[in-house]
């Protein structure tokens, strides 16, 4: 159903196009003019409860649902799959409420809602990227108080998390962060860039897209603004790495440049495809047709 | 008014009762059938058999009506009919690789040998209230039960066991091996539990925990007091065959089965020293309850720190205080009279304020 449909459709169960009434929108559009403003820092807001569980993407959907205009075209992943569950529940609920028109091309994406993935496919400045969130705080590895991480903060005391990287890379020669890898956003905030892998994490600096961060059940929001420095820490001697494939490439569509889930086989056997199922899907396309 | 004279408020306390009852049954509504509460509440019907260490869907189902619908109640109403029944004997010990699966998914792989099966779940729903559903007509029960039975293929193929997730895992070295406790398990129905605990007593007595209780250790350490990071590597809900030795024959035959919950979590490695492999949580309780199997999974592996550092790492803390029948007694207690170790504190208050006025009047005069 078209958007506009939807709008006339006086059947539609909810009378507000997006689900939310326009305060709490407000509430939210007002929170992520402040995390543009200030990159990296994470702006409290009053969470509402949605129709799916806590740690089901609320955060994401407050944010998307508060953004979103009848003419979008609305992409959402989980882990990079368009079909996965957490995805098709999303997608479900958002033509349900809004009836906007959805795809699974990167590309044609106004406005991409994401679990633990950035699409392969670099984005442009006419997109938005909206990321769910389930720990915004990137101290909470070393602290587990929320008065305390909020001073550190605002004192930029990231002493502990330098000396938690540090001490990994003495007992194991190696940081042991596999997703989720802390980040400093233009320089001043240390950032958690969401449970994305450490792949991913290069995407997010310098981008030409504007990045959106919801954790619905923590109540707080934070963005990447485009054109913004993310550095993930690193020290001078130990560099950060994203994960390995060498050698490995994807079963379906051949890509040796994306990041590959692995599949287990029945004996224990192990293939690989594309996380990013979209772009998989449309490089193997173009590979049948030539 | 009734209340300080519990000597002697007999009828007070027996109107009490019946007051209670009365409220129970309700008024206009017709009384609750036993099967419509467990086919149709099964979730409490299984947290309540779960709770109470007993598995008796009906009479689970007894306890709920009992209670009006609150689950510790019930549990604890299960666990005492529990107690007055024998022990018969052991079941064998046997893994969950021949349960009949009803649903089962991995989290930490994208697909798994044997299907990710989704099975019954709310997890997919829209949490919006159906209120165009106050009443559940017939026809649209038929309506679900036809779309659920149409396109069936033939022969549902099913394979007769499905591979463990973390035993492919543990082929490639990846996960530690806890190793068997080779002695006999510890019941923690006739024996008290003493620390360190075996492992045996530590998943029996999460087994039985409250549901409620177990997650928010469970959720305190994955929210951050605590540095486990928990993958759901399996999570299985199905039918398990339940095994007892033949006194006679000495053969194990399959006496029934029950319906339970498994959960295996993965967690980051830890261990500076040796090869470095993932640590494993386990957890299994009765009935359908995910949010009990995954906590206790969380909280079995939580428990396995070397040097807690907050309340879901001290098996101390997390045994004594998620058992929902004794926590709630407890708490329920302090509305027992307690008149006399109150006078008894009046006093010392009353003479700890009668010093300080005599030492003021002391200090005030010239």
């Amino acid at each position: 159903m078209r958007a506009r449909d939807w709008l006339s459709n006086s059947d539609s169960i909810h009378a507000t196009f997006g689900f939310l009434d326009d305060g709490a929108k407000k509430d939210v559009r007002r929170a992520l003019l402040k995390a543009v403003a200030i990159p990296g820092y994470q702006v409290p807001y009053g969470s509402r409860e949605m129709p799916l569980a806590r740690g089901w993407g609320t955060g994401g959907i407050q944010i998307t649902l508060s953004m979103l205009l009848p003419n979008d075209v609305v992409k959402v992943i989980d882990q990079g799959c368009d079909g996965s569950v957490n995805a098709v529940n999303i997608k479900k609920f958002y033509e349900r409420v809004a009836g906007v028109d959805i795809t699974t091309d990167t590309l044609a994406a106004s406005l991409i809602q994401t679990r633990h993935r950035i699409p392969e496919e670099r984005m442009t400045d006419r997109q938005i990227l909206v990321l769910q969130v389930p720990y915004p705080e990137a101290l909470r590895e070393v602290e587990p108080s929320e008065a305390q991480t909020r001073r550190m903060h605002s004192e930029a005391d990231y002493a502990r998390m330098w000396l938690h990287l540090y001490e990994d890379v003495v007992h194991f020669g190696e940081i042991r962060i596999s997703y989720r890898y802390p980040c400093t956003v233009n320089g001043r905030h240390v950032m958690d860039p969401s449970p994305i892998p450490r792949w991913d994490v290069p995407k997010l600096h310098m981008a030409d897209t504007l990045f959106l961060f919801g954790a619905g059940r923590e109540r707080r929001i934070y963005a990447v603004p485009p054109h913004t420095r993310v550095e993930p820490l690193e020290f001078e001697d130990h560099k950060f790495r994203v994960e390995d494939f060498c050698g490995k490439s994807c079963g379906r569509c051949g890509a040796t440049d994306t990041f590959l889930d692995e599949i287990l086989g029945p004996s224990g056997s192990r293939s690989y495809c594309c996380s990013d199922t979209g772009y998989c899907d449309k490089r193997k396309e173009r590979w049948i047709r030539c | 008014m009734a209340y300080v004279a519990v000597q002697g408020g007999r009828e007070a306390i027996e109107r009490a009762c019946d007051l209670n009852e009365f409220r129970r049954q309700g008024a206009a509504s017709r009384p609750l059938e036993l099967a419509q509460i467990r086919e149709q509440l099964h979730l409490a019907v299984d947290r309540v058999m779960g709770e109470g260490g007993l598995y008796a869907p009906d009479l689970a189902a007894l306890a709920l009506r009992q209670s009006a619908g609150d689950t510790i109640e019930a549990s604890f109403l299960l666990r005492a009919h529990r107690a007055t029944l024998p022990r018969l004997g052991e079941s064998v010990p046997d893994s969950t690789a021949e349960m009949r699966i009803i649903r089962r998914i991995s989290s930490a792989f994208k697909d798994v040998p044997g299907g990710q099966i989704l099975g019954p779940t709310n997890d997919y729903t829209l949490r919006l209230l159906e209120l165009e559903r106050l009443e559940e007509p017939e026809n649209r029960r038929k309506a679900i039960r036809d779309r659920v039975f149409r396109d069936l293929p033939a022969p549902l193929e099913m394979p007769d066991t499905f591979p463990r997730v973390v035993e492919l895992l543990r082929k490639d070295g990846l996960v530690e091996d806890p190793g068997i406790e080779d002695t006999d398990p510890f019941d923690i129905t006739r024996r008290s539990v003493s620390f360190p605990a075996p492992r045996s007593a530590r998943l029996q007595a999460m087994a039985r925990g409250e549901t409620g209780g177990l997650l928010l250790l469970a959720y305190s350490s994955m929210r951050g007091y605590g540095h486990i990071h928990p993958t759901l590597a399996e999570l299985r809900v199905g039918y398990l065959p339940v095994r007892i030795v033949n006194p006679i024959t000495n053969e194990p035959v399959v006496a029934g089965e029950v319906l339970v919950t498994e959960a295996e979590v993965v967690s980051r490695f830890s261990n500076p020293e040796g090869e470095p492999r993932f640590h494993l949580g386990y957890g299994l309780c009765l009935g359908h309850n995910e949010v009990k199997a995954i906590s206790m999974g969380v909280l079995d592996r939580c428990m396995r720190t070397d040097t807690p550092t907050c309340p879901a790492e001290d098996e101390e803390f997390v045994l004594y205080h998620t058992d929902g029948i004794e926590s709630m007694g407890f708490s329920n207690h302090w509305k027992l009279p307690h008149y006399v170790d109150f006078l008894s504190d009046l006093d010392r208050l009353r003479k700890a304020r009668e010093n300080i006025h005599r030492k003021d009047d002391a200090d005030a005069r010239p």
